[in-house]
């Protein structure tokens, strides 16, 4: 038969990334007993959610989304993420270790490896046991760090969560395996194959609603072992000779606020953050305190069940 | 900015071969490697490298602990890189035999590959190897990286002789498209910068190549396809199929086919990542509106009604054996094609290859990282396309129904047309028929447990007492079915899957027949006691677990065997040399260190009684 012929305009790499996103989602969909979708506010969550609102239109998404609150986020994140869900009318569940609250775990007073441990990946395995949730959806891409770029798209966690590298199940084409023994999970990456700088072109070419905080302001910050810190409110306790000064900084990355270091910036405008991404010789965890501890650390994290 | 168009490649070749450091430093003189990440690279080279004080730019790839620590590379590594060109997605690629798994990951999502070969060693067994591999994914675009011509003076004759065995070899393989680049990796030469020592080489340097590289895609020319992945029906009047599509364009008013129903409607509306739109087109994610209310399923392919694909239920295909546990033919496992999932089984193992010399050998099972041409047949047909043809309908994996391990990944080749001329016959007397003239309800008795458990004495005593009631009875012994119908086997992994497989389906006959069967068979695996009971209807089948210790069977050892095992006269021998898995959820647990023979007999009797009454 003559074949019809293409359209005028070929697929372009980010429509590409789109389709390959679109098409994880859905398999999610069809194959989960009950799936979940890992919201953690970021330049990457706001794609997620971008994106699993085009794969099911015209419908609701049938995925929920779980935000892990550590209880340390930004103020202005936990505004955009209500602000965002009123907007487009997604289910949210948002968890928080109260256990690690009653005693009081946080960044400052407990260090950041403590405070990951409890309020993120414990908070984690919580959360996602007490949804019986088989399918956790994340924003974590291969191009953000060494052992990351190993991992599989649909990732298999055993009945504790635990991430085995050496062991991973092929994956062959876009054919997933879903299958699941009781207790066992999988975690999945649809924005496996996305750059930084992807990231930051499909929010632009689609008016995706990021966070405030990506953009340059002035901002009151005290310079702490080399980075620059946010005051963000009266839960940072300042040490001895520390008097906030206001600076115009924005940031790369979003975590908890005491552990995520701003940067000096003039960048206000989506086309001066990519131009200054462009420009930028420093890899995007290089603001994440908790990644320099040791060359593997993420690794081992990612073992015991972080994302 | 013009839109980038995206190239995913893959590499391989050995850390011998420098392929690590190749890509490494690829990235690095293209500006991509932000600074931090090169200190950090400083601070590895000092501590794990391999170049004494110069930057081991192989380090920027390995990425797991174990892979640093003892300078190998295990699984796949994905890098990203963009030039003002193009943006890149790199699989690189583990070398060795044993990883044969992750390069076939890596070439399944891959357009081209750059295979490396050492300049001073010219090419080699593995050079072959992954060529071919290359080549059974259905990549047609090589680049040969001829890496250290630094250790050859730079010389153009030996690559010349290099180049051309090269394309000797991939033409014989079946690889299209060529291109061979002398580098060296180390200082850079002919990766982005040409470098002043190779004047003689006037194709382009390896970036320069990979930037310009028109990889053709048939898909986009083929008829449309669309295998539905989910079924959108948000409210009582929307009805879509989402999925994406693998091949041809379809435009709104085209006249559609669903398979396997064959109904055919029309393509009404087409909803595509930026809304409404008027057609679909290869690659795209989408979801379809049709203008008939039809029973559509996530599985089913949605395609141009004038040029469909066709159906089958038996193939040849070539398969790559992934799982730890060898393929035993007659095992049934879930195949994954598209978005559909059926039961396959190997039939047939034509002949495995050899993945470094690619000679056709014998062989009874496939074990990992091995290569073989087989036979499939599925429980259903399924719409496909041979490979060559389609990437979607044509590849497929296998997954382990028990241990839910991805063990295959496979190529359909083309369908045997066997299936289609073997009609099944409809005959008028049937099981229900047979079964109310000798009063009872059909049944197989499936007895397992070790050798000396007491399976023989105490389904010979049920059936003595079935026949006293007034049943029509058989019994199907191991050992007597292994003096006839089964005596060109032996005790191999291969051929006990094999024996399983006949006596199930002799017993299926005889229930057919309207008989109670009694099986008793040590049947030590429970994917084939699945097998088995995969072939009876609901409640047909009753698994009787005869659960004695093995010390108690082995002081017994009536027959003598466990004597001859453990002197080492009998191997395969399950419980001593080969495994018995129990079952997990058996209808009849019998405890065989606890009741007599003759009670376990009373208790099976009530079973197939009291279900009987029921």
């Amino acid at each position: 038969m003559a074949a019809r012929p293409e359209r005028a305009t070929a697929m372009d790499h980010l429509d590409r990334l789109e389709a390959e996103s679109i098409h994880i989602l859905r398999e999610v969909a069809a194959t989960a007993r009950r799936p979940v979708l890992l919201y953690s506010i970021g330049k990457d969550s706001s794609v997620l959610l971008h994106l699993l609102l085009k794969a099911f239109r015209p419908g609701r998404p049938p995925i929920p989304l779980l935000h892990v609150d550590t209880g340390w986020k930004f103020r202005e994140m936990i505004e955009f993420r209500d602000r965002r869900v009123a907007e487009t009318g997604v289910e949210l569940i948002v968890h928080l270790n109260e256990e690690g609250r009653a005693q009081g775990i946080g960044p400052v007073s407990h260090g950041a490896s403590v405070h990951v441990d409890v309020m993120k990946v414990a908070a984690l395995k919580q959360a996602l046991d007490r949804g019986g949730f088989d399918m956790a959806i994340g924003g974590a891409r291969r191009d953000e760090e060494k052992s990351r770029a190993k991992e599989r798209v649909f990732s298999f966690r055993n009945a504790q969560h635990r991430w085995d590298p050496r062991n991973q199940r092929p994956e062959l084409w876009n054919l997933y395996n879903t299958r699941l023994g009781p207790g066992e999970s999988v975690r999945v990456f649809p924005l496996s194959n996305w750059t930084e700088l992807d990231v930051w072109q499909y929010i632009r070419r689609e008016a995706i609603p990021v966070v405030p905080l990506y953009f340059a302001a002035e901002r009151p910050v005290v310079e702490r072992d080399g980075a620059l810190i946010m005051v963000d409110d009266e839960r940072l306790p300042l040490r001895p000779g520390e008097t906030p000064q206001v600076r115009r900084v924005r940031f790369r990355s979003l975590g908890c606020y005491p552990l995520t270091a701003a940067l000096e910036s003039d960048a206000t405008t989506l086309d001066a953050v990519i131009a200054e991404m462009q420009a930028s010789r420093q890899s995007e965890r290089s603001g994440r305190v908790l990644d320099h501890s040791a060359g593997t650390s993420l690794e081992q994290k990612k073992r015991e069940g972080h994302f | 900015m013009a839109p980038l168009t995206q190239l995913r490649l893959l590499t391989c070749g050995s850390v011998d071969d420098g392929k690590s450091t190749l890509i490494g430093r690829l990235l690095a003189d293209a500006g991509v490697v932000p600074e931090d990440l090169l200190e950090q690279l400083a601070r590895d080279s000092r501590r794990y490298g391999t170049c004494g004080d110069a930057l081991d730019y192989a380090l920027l790839l390995d990425g797991l602990q174990d892979e640093r620590e003892q300078g190998i590379t295990i699984d796949v590594a994905w890098r990203y890189f963009a030039t003002p060109r193009r943006s890149f997605i790199v699989a690189d690629c583990p070398g060795h035999e044993q990883y044969t798994r992750n390069m076939a990951t890596g070439a399944s999502a891959c357009e081209l590959a750059v295979v490396l070969v050492d300049a001073s060693a010219g090419l080699k067994t593995q050079t072959r190897r992954h060529t071919y591999i290359a080549a059974l994914l259905g990549i047609r675009h090589v680049v040969l990286a001829v890496n250290k011509m630094d250790r050859i003076g730079y010389a153009e004759e030996p690559f010349r002789a290099i180049e051309t065995e090269y394309r000797a070899l991939a033409a014989r393989l079946g690889v299209a498209q060529v291109t061979c680049v002398p580098v060296a990796a180390v200082h850079g030469d002919m990766l982005v910068r040409r470098g002043a020592r190779m004047p003689w080489y006037r194709g382009p340097t390896l970036l320069e190549h990979l930037e310009t590289v028109v990889v053709d895609d048939p898909a986009t020319t083929a008829a449309f396809r669309l295998p539905v992945q989910w079924v959108s029906r948000p409210d009582a009047g929307f009805r879509g199929y989402a999925g994406t599509v693998a091949a041809g364009t379809a435009a709104v008013g085209d006249a559609l086919v669903v398979l396997p129903s064959g109904r055919r409607t029309t393509l009404a509306r087409v909803l595509g990542a930026n809304g409404e739109t008027d057609r679909a087109g290869k690659g795209e994610a989408v979801t379809l509106v049709l203008a008939d209310e039809l029973d559509i399923a996530r599985g089913d392919v949605l395609a141009a009604a004038c040029d469909p694909p066709a159906l089958a239920d038996q193939f040849a295909a070539h398969l790559l054996w992934l799982g730890d546990a060898p393929l035993l033919p007659g095992r049934p496992y879930e195949l994954r094609v598209g978005t559909r999932s059926a039961v396959a089984q190997i039939g047939e193992i034509r002949h495995r290859v050899d993945v470094n010399t690619q000679e056709h050998l014998a062989a009874r099972r496939l074990d990992l990282n091995e290569i073989g041409e087989v036979q499939i047949s599925l429980d259903q047909a399924i719409p496909f396309e041979p490979y060559a043809v389609s990437r979607t309908l044509g590849g497929f994996i296998l997954v382990d129904r028990i241990s839910h391990a991805t063990v295959a990944a496979g190529m359909l080749d083309f369908a045997l047309r066997r299936a289609a001329n073997i009609h099944w016959q409809h005959l008028d007397v049937d099981k229900t028929v047979r079964a109310a003239l000798k009063g009872q309800r059909p049944r197989c008795l499936w007895f397992t447990g070790l050798s000396g458990a007491g399976k023989s004495t105490i389904a010979n005593a049920a059936e003595r007492r079935l026949l006293a009631l007034g049943h029509h009875t058989y019994l199907l012994d191991g050992d007597n079915i292994r003096h006839g119908l089964n005596r060109d086997l032996g005790f191999t992994d291969e051929d006990r899957v094999e024996n399983i497989r006949r006596v199930a389906e002799v017993a299926r006959l005889m229930v057919d027949a309207g008989l109670i069967v009694l099986v008793s068979f040590i049947s030590p695996f429970r994917a084939e006691r699945r097998m088995a009971r995969e072939r009876f209807a609901a409640g047909e089948f009753i698994e009787v677990f005869v659960d004695a210790p093995l010390a108690l069977c082995e002081q017994r050892d009536v027959k003598g065997l466990y004597a001859k095992a453990r002197a080492g006269q009998l191997r395969h021998f399950t419980g001593i040399d080969s495994p018995y898995e129990p079952p997990e959820a058996p209808e009849l647990h019998l405890h065989a260190d606890r009741d007599s023979a003759l009670a376990m007999a009373e208790q099976v009797v009530r079973a197939v009684l009291a279900d009987d009454r029921a």
